[in-house]
């Protein structure tokens, strides 16, 4: 076990917010390197030299064809079977906002019933592998990107382990126009509820359910970020990294301190540097 | 095989896009829409099968849990034609008096498609070889009450803009693929030797070159000096290289300037001689305030200043005006990345982005449109799309701005854009040598953009749009993210000797800027292009975006080509820097264009203009019964005076639900202002996050590595950081309007908005952007002369120093009945002010019941001294003591609040406090200072120079003692009542108005 685990925070054409959860890991005890999808491709890093992946925010390819749609047809078709592996170790992976769409489109979020995807599962062709994808994160209700500071409950039934004990909810931004969380059927939500994968909910700043704008893009059930079976992967659309430092809340000149994200930042090096 | 696959959102979800766009063509008076529904077409062509399409678009183009395709070969005969076939009307609803229409939109032929290349990346991706070529359009499914007239108007009007797209009713649109074009790479003799002046203008015209008879009498003389004729692509590239967007000519003017009484009689004692407006009024002010810590002002691609020890910080403010008039989304969209380019131009990372838009009235009359214009609403939700389409894409924060809407910004839209970048001292290096190569990165070159540079040097008419389409450039944010990545790698392992971007003039101006002293040689056939047929003067003057030219030295270049091929940037040597003071352009060996680097950058006449400024009749220091030249408005001119019971009340809601004052929150919040964690004061502020802030706040602890120290469980919040302060001031000139007054306005505000929330007032430095009229007219150029000289007088006065600044003249329209529409001329200043704590900084909310009220207005320091530009008062200066009082205030911790007065003066100001703070105010107007006669001036007089602060009890008196001598006043309590009251000058209650009211006005129009 290393006091400072690395983890690798991985960077494509778009990507723009690996420098603030690079910042994050670094304040929660870990040591991030971000690393071009390229320098892996060319087996300059190594996947399975990391203890921990974070998947950052951004606009992936432009997100031309979607929300981190091209970055999910990367991740199955360029490094699958790694990411398979790294996933199956139980080490941790996070994916925010970018990250957590390329991660659900996929088909590695939320893994419901045991599929662990690999590039096999996509050459279905028509009827195939794409088809099999139960959720999505699609355009907000409003139609508009937006950019606002929510609150978030983590949610004590998950198995996930950056949520794992913590109480207190957690306040950040979100900055997305495609974050809507939706199930293809209610039966998929249901079964996604019962297997307590959902980690954080979106909720209103005295807790309870959250209208808009406190869930800001009409998610079903305030669904912030859900986790897999096994609860290393964990994917949200808000911006955790975006609050470490108590400057960063909106509310800190009216003497608000509290709620950052970094407790899942801590959590999960914590957990990568316990593997 | 051509294939065309249409994506929509399956029929029983709603569809968030269509009904946006419902809302929006409401919003421009379509009306009688039930739905419009939206999907994508993509257009695929090459060696591809069913199954390979299938394939295709199960991984690629459709989300299978909220959408469905529909794949549909088309036969070769589609290609470059429509088809006939009418559109099937399989939605049409039986209901009496509805009916179905479809509207489909595909780019122009060459127009950058950013989709389609990411959709090529992926068919590679997924290993699928035969897709040679793509394109993407979208269909509209029209459902209503709505007959062909009024769907054709929805296509016209929101839909597709003729600028870029085609677009077709109730039938398939034609697959938007160009066929390849080849080109003979041969330059065009231009003969000019022998032309007599009618002939050098008609040049001037036929070539759309800008340029006077002078200029192209220069031009002449040139050539025959050099025994034979120029080749088009060097008449283009002096055309470029001479015009005012490119080298402010009018602003290096001689200028004859002259007053004239309100009567119209020459006012002899006022005439002077200026000369260039850059040198005596903006630059000059720098040098006489000459602030330490300004590393680099009017050199180089941005204005420079020190941030700490170990970095600089860089500030440019650009605008796009022209190009947003045509297309919004896409001029606004490439005036944010080209704004961006200019600070990565100086090697430094953008942290910030800033943007203030200037739009006619959302709620403009058709029959008001002049002909050949975009409506206003039109043109403002293109130019917002376009600036959020491009910030948050980047990765940059937007975090300050402004929208302000006037009947005389119709037709002439202004769109200014503005970048911060962060930089370690001494890492920008800008000295070319002999031998270093010139290498391109980024996009490639196209058709985009021609003549941009000479395009946004001259007047506007109806037709401007047909024959200038090829100047609007479409922006790939992407691109330049991969390029800016590019770049800092490059600069921090020291790859280049000089960087610069391809904006304005593309490589012609970026080369030719480089090549300055040096000379180049270059070979236009190696430069990578969107698609074939490009002459040489296109490839060389293309205004093609995400484009970076940087001098590399030989030994380096395996190294830059090896870190760009890392990150998919394209990167190729040109040519390289030679030293003959020459540039000589090539293409496949042959001499396209050759220039003596003197001729092109010093060649051109110096202009001599007339200026006439005639004094305004009004004396609005008389109206406002104070002695301040600071005067804006006295009251905001759609108030009437009234004397009845409630009036105020009434007056204050108007004024908060005014298009002008009432909240921006829809528009910012499509920005990402939070990407990069060091927005601390941000745009909407206090217990509702919907209170306004004067100024945004970044503090930079971890973008310079201070605060990423601790390690975990440290607390950062220990530390002192430092920050820096963006804020903006903006007037125009109307009529009364001494335009020096209202550049000093414009200076105060911008600075004062710094000073607010926490920003050291000797550490706060200036860009300038003018927007005027033509500079030929002598009384627009008289409204500019003044202008700057209040700029001048202006940064003197508060020791604020110019560093960068910009100026967009011609901003005038001619419809198609002739009449001429002239912008009021407008001053943006814009305001970097280094905050030294973070910790200390301050918001506008109110913060808690019992608190003190305090008004501080730094003109009354001036006493009433009149001004005059030729006889400046002794007092000037004052106010800035005022502001360093006020901040010693905040770094002790003293200050609770703060908020500007700006629009709608002091009731605004407290109402904007209640709605942030989410308690009461009560305000005495008695104890207001200054010679305000009547209530209601008191209330709403928009004078500058004013602040209302906040002060906990236990701290005002040591609050009074920092502010000892200046004056400042106690007028009122923070009340936990959720309610303004305001009692007037006898103490009797003025206004009553309750925190919800408050709101509604101010932000009910945000559901």
């Amino acid at each position: 076990m290393s006091a400072r685990p690395p983890i690798l925070i991985l960077h494509v054409a778009g990507t723009n917010r690996d420098r603030e959860a690079a910042w994050a890991c670094e304040l929660a005890g870990g040591a991030p390197e971000i690393v071009h999808l390229n320098q892996l491709l060319a087996g300059e890093r190594r996947l399975a030299d990391y203890r921990m992946l974070l998947l950052p925010g951004g606009f992936s390819y432009g997100d031309d064809l979607g929300a981190g749609k091209l970055w999910a047809v990367a991740l199955r078709y360029r490094l699958g079977d790694d990411l398979a592996a790294f996933i199956a170790a139980g080490r941790p992976v996070l994916g925010i906002c970018n990250g957590f769409q390329a991660l659900v489109k996929a088909g590695l979020l939320p893994g419901v019933g045991g599929r662990e995807a690999g590039a096999g599962d996509w050459e279905g062709g028509a009827g195939g592998g794409a088809l099999s994808q139960v959720f999505t994160l699609t355009r907000n209700d409003s139609a508009r990107f937006e950019c606002r500071w929510v609150y978030l409950a983590p949610q004590p039934n998950s198995p996930c382990i950056f949520t794992r004990g913590l109480a207190e909810p957690i306040a950040c931004p979100v900055a997305h126009g495609e974050g809507k969380f939706v199930a293809r059927d209610a039966g998929g939500l249901a079964a996604l509820e019962a297997a307590g994968l959902v980690a954080l909910r979106y909720t209103g700043p005295d807790a309870g359910p959250a209208p808009y704008p406190w869930n800001p893009n009409g998610s079903q059930n305030d669904i912030a970020g859900i986790c897999n079976p096994q609860g290393n992967v964990l994917g949200l659309m808000p911006h955790p990294e975006d609050h470490i430092i108590p400057a960063q809340h909106p509310h800190y000149h009216r003497g608000e301190r509290g709620m950052t994200g970094l407790a899942l930042f801590r959590n999960g090096v914590k957990h990568a540097a316990e593997l | 095989m051509l294939y065309r696959v249409e994506v929509f959102t399956r029929p029983d979800l709603p569809d968030a896009r269509g009904e946006s766009l419902r809302c929006q063509a409401a919003g421009l008076g379509i009306v009688g829409l039930e739905a419009i529904r939206v999907s994508d077409l993509y257009f695929l062509e090459g060696d591809l099968d069913d199954a390979t399409v299938a394939r295709l678009c199960d991984a690629l183009l459709y989300d299978p849990v909220v959408e469905q395709a529909v794949i549909q070969p088309l036969s070769e005969s589609a290609m470059g034609s429509s088809l006939e076939r009418p559109e099937q009307t399989e939605n049409a609803l039986p209901l009496c008096g509805m009916s179905t229409h479809a509207v489909e939109v595909a780019l122009l032929p060459g127009v950058t498609d950013s989709v389609a290349e990411s959709l090529l990346a992926g068919a590679a991706m997924i290993g699928v070889s035969g897709l040679a070529r793509a394109a993407t359009g979208r269909r509209y499914v029209v459902n209503g009450r709505v007959g062909l007239p009024e769907v054709r108007r929805l296509a016209e009007g929101l839909l597709a803009n003729d600028v870029i797209q085609a677009y077709a009713v109730d039938r398939p649109i034609a697959p938007p693929i160009a066929p390849p074009q080849s080109g003979d790479g041969e330059a065009e003799i231009i003969p000019i030797r022998n032309a007599d002046d009618d002939r050098l203008i008609a040049i001037s015209e036929e070539r759309r070159l800008a340029l006077d008879l002078a200029e192209m009498q220069a031009i002449r003389a040139f050539y025959r000096r050099e025994q034979r004729e120029p080749t088009d692509l060097e008449l283009e590239m002096l055309a470029q290289t001479w015009s005012e967007h490119c080298v402010h000519k009018t602003f290096k003017a001689l200028i004859e300037y002259e007053e004239l009484t309100p009567d119209g009689v020459p006012i002899p004692d006022s005439r002077r001689t200026i000369d260039s407006l850059l040198k005596t009024f903006i630059r000059g002010a720098t040098e006489q305030v000459n602030k330490p810590w300004v590393r680099s002002a009017f050199v180089d691609n941005a204005g420079i200043i020190a941030f700490d020890d170990r970095f600089d910080l860089a500030f440019k403010v650009e605008t796009h005006n022209h190009p947003s008039a045509l297309e919004p989304f896409g001029g606004a969209n490439t005036g944010v990345g080209g704004v961006i380019r200019d600070v990565i131009g100086v090697s430094a990372r953008p942290i910030a982005n800033t943007d203030v838009l200037c739009f006619g009235p959302a709620d403009l009359p058709f029959d008001a449109l002049p002909a050949g214009v975009l409506h206003p609403q039109r043109i403002a939700d293109g130019v917002i799309a376009g600036i959020e389409d491009y910030g948050n894409k980047m990765g940059i924060p937007t975090v300050n701005g402004a929208i302000v809407y006037d009947p005389g910004y119709t037709a002439n839209p202004l769109v200014f854009c503005g970048c911060l970048g962060l930089l370690p001292t001494g890492a920008h290096r800008n000295r070319p040598r002999p031998g270093d190569l010139v290498v391109v990165i980024g996009g490639r070159t196209g058709r985009d953009g021609l003549r941009g540079a000479t395009f946004s040097s001259m007047e506007m008419d109806h037709r401007t749009g047909q024959v200038a389409g090829a100047a609007v450039q479409i922006g790939h944010p992407i691109h330049e993210k991969q390029a800016l990545e590019a770049v800092l790698q490059a600069r921090d392992r020291g790859l280049y000797t000089a960087i610069t971007d391809c904006g304005a003039g593309g490589l012609s101006s970026a080369v030719g800027e480089m090549a300055a002293d040096l000379g180049a040689e270059i070979h236009l056939e190696r430069a990578p292009l969107k698609y074939a047929g490009l002459r040489p003067w296109e490839i060389w003057l293309s205004e093609a975006q995400e484009r970076m030219v940087l001098a590399v030295p030989p030994v380096h270049w395996p190294a830059l080509q090896a870190l760009c091929a890392g990150l998919d940037v394209e990167a190729v040597a040109l040519g390289r820097f030679t030293g003959d003071r020459r540039l000589t352009i090539r293409y496949a060996g042959r001499v396209v264009g050759e220039m003596d680097v003197d001729f092109l950058h010093h060649g051109i006449p110096r202009r001599r203009l007339r200026a006439v400024w005639q004094r305004p009749a009004r004396d609005l220091a008389a109206e406002t019964q104070r002695p301040s030249p600071f005067v804006f408005s006295a009251v905001p001119a759609s108030l009437e005076r009234s004397a009845e019971a409630g009036a105020a009340a009434q007056q204050l809601l108007a004024l908060l639900a005014s298009p002008n004052i009432r909240s921006k929150e829809d528009v910012v919040r499509r920005y990402d202002h939070e990407v990069q964690a060091a927005t601390v004061v941000k745009p909407f502020v206090g217990r509702s996050m919907a209170g306004p802030s004067d100024a945004a706040v970044l503090d930079l602890r971890f973008a310079t590595g201070r605060g990423r120290a601790g390690g975990a469980g440290h607390q950062e919040s220990d530390v002192r950081s430092q920050g820096v302060a963006l804020a903006a001031g903006i007037c125009s000139a109307r009529n009364g309007v001494d335009p020096y007054d209202a550049a000093w306005a414009a200076v105060d505000e911008a600075f004062r908005n710094c000073v607010a929330v926490g920003a050291d007032p000797d550490r706060i430095a200036l860009l300038d952007n003018f927007c005027w009229g033509n500079p030929n007219l002598p009384d627009r150029l008289g409204g500019l002369v003044r202008c700057a000289w209040g700029c001048h007088d202006a940064a003197v006065a508060y020791a604020a120093p110019f560093i960068s600044g910009k100026d967009s003249l011609n901003n005038e329209y001619t419809g198609v009945d002739g009449r001429k529409h002239a912008i009021p001329g407008t001053l943006l200043i814009s305001a970097l002010g280094i905050v030294p704590d973070v910790a200390c900084t301050v918001t506008s909310d109110l913060k808690a019941a019992g608190d003190r009220i305090y008004l501080v207005d730094a003109m009354m320091a001036r006493g009433g001294a009149a001004h005059s530009a030729s006889s400046p008062s002794p007092d000037r200066g004052r106010e800035v003591g005022v502001y360093r009082a006020l901040h010693a205030a905040m770094r002790a911790g003293l200050v609770r609040a703060c908020h500007d007065l700006s629009e709608g003066g002091l009731a605004v100001a407290a109402a904007e406090m209640v709605i942030g703070g989410g308690l009461g105010m009560v305000l005495r107007l008695a104890d207001v200072l200054g010679p305000f006669e009547h209530d209601d001036t008191r209330l709403f007089g928009e004078t500058s120079g004013r602040l209302l602060v906040e002060v906990a009890p236990h701290h005002a008196a040591a609050f009074e003692a920092c502010l000892a001598g200046q004056p400042c006043a106690a007028v009122g309590e923070v009340i936990a009542e959720p309610c303004l009251h305001v009692l007037g000058g006898s103490g009797e209650p003025a206004l009553t108005v309750a925190l919800a009211a408050l709101e509604d006005a101010w932000r009910g129009h945000i559901r």
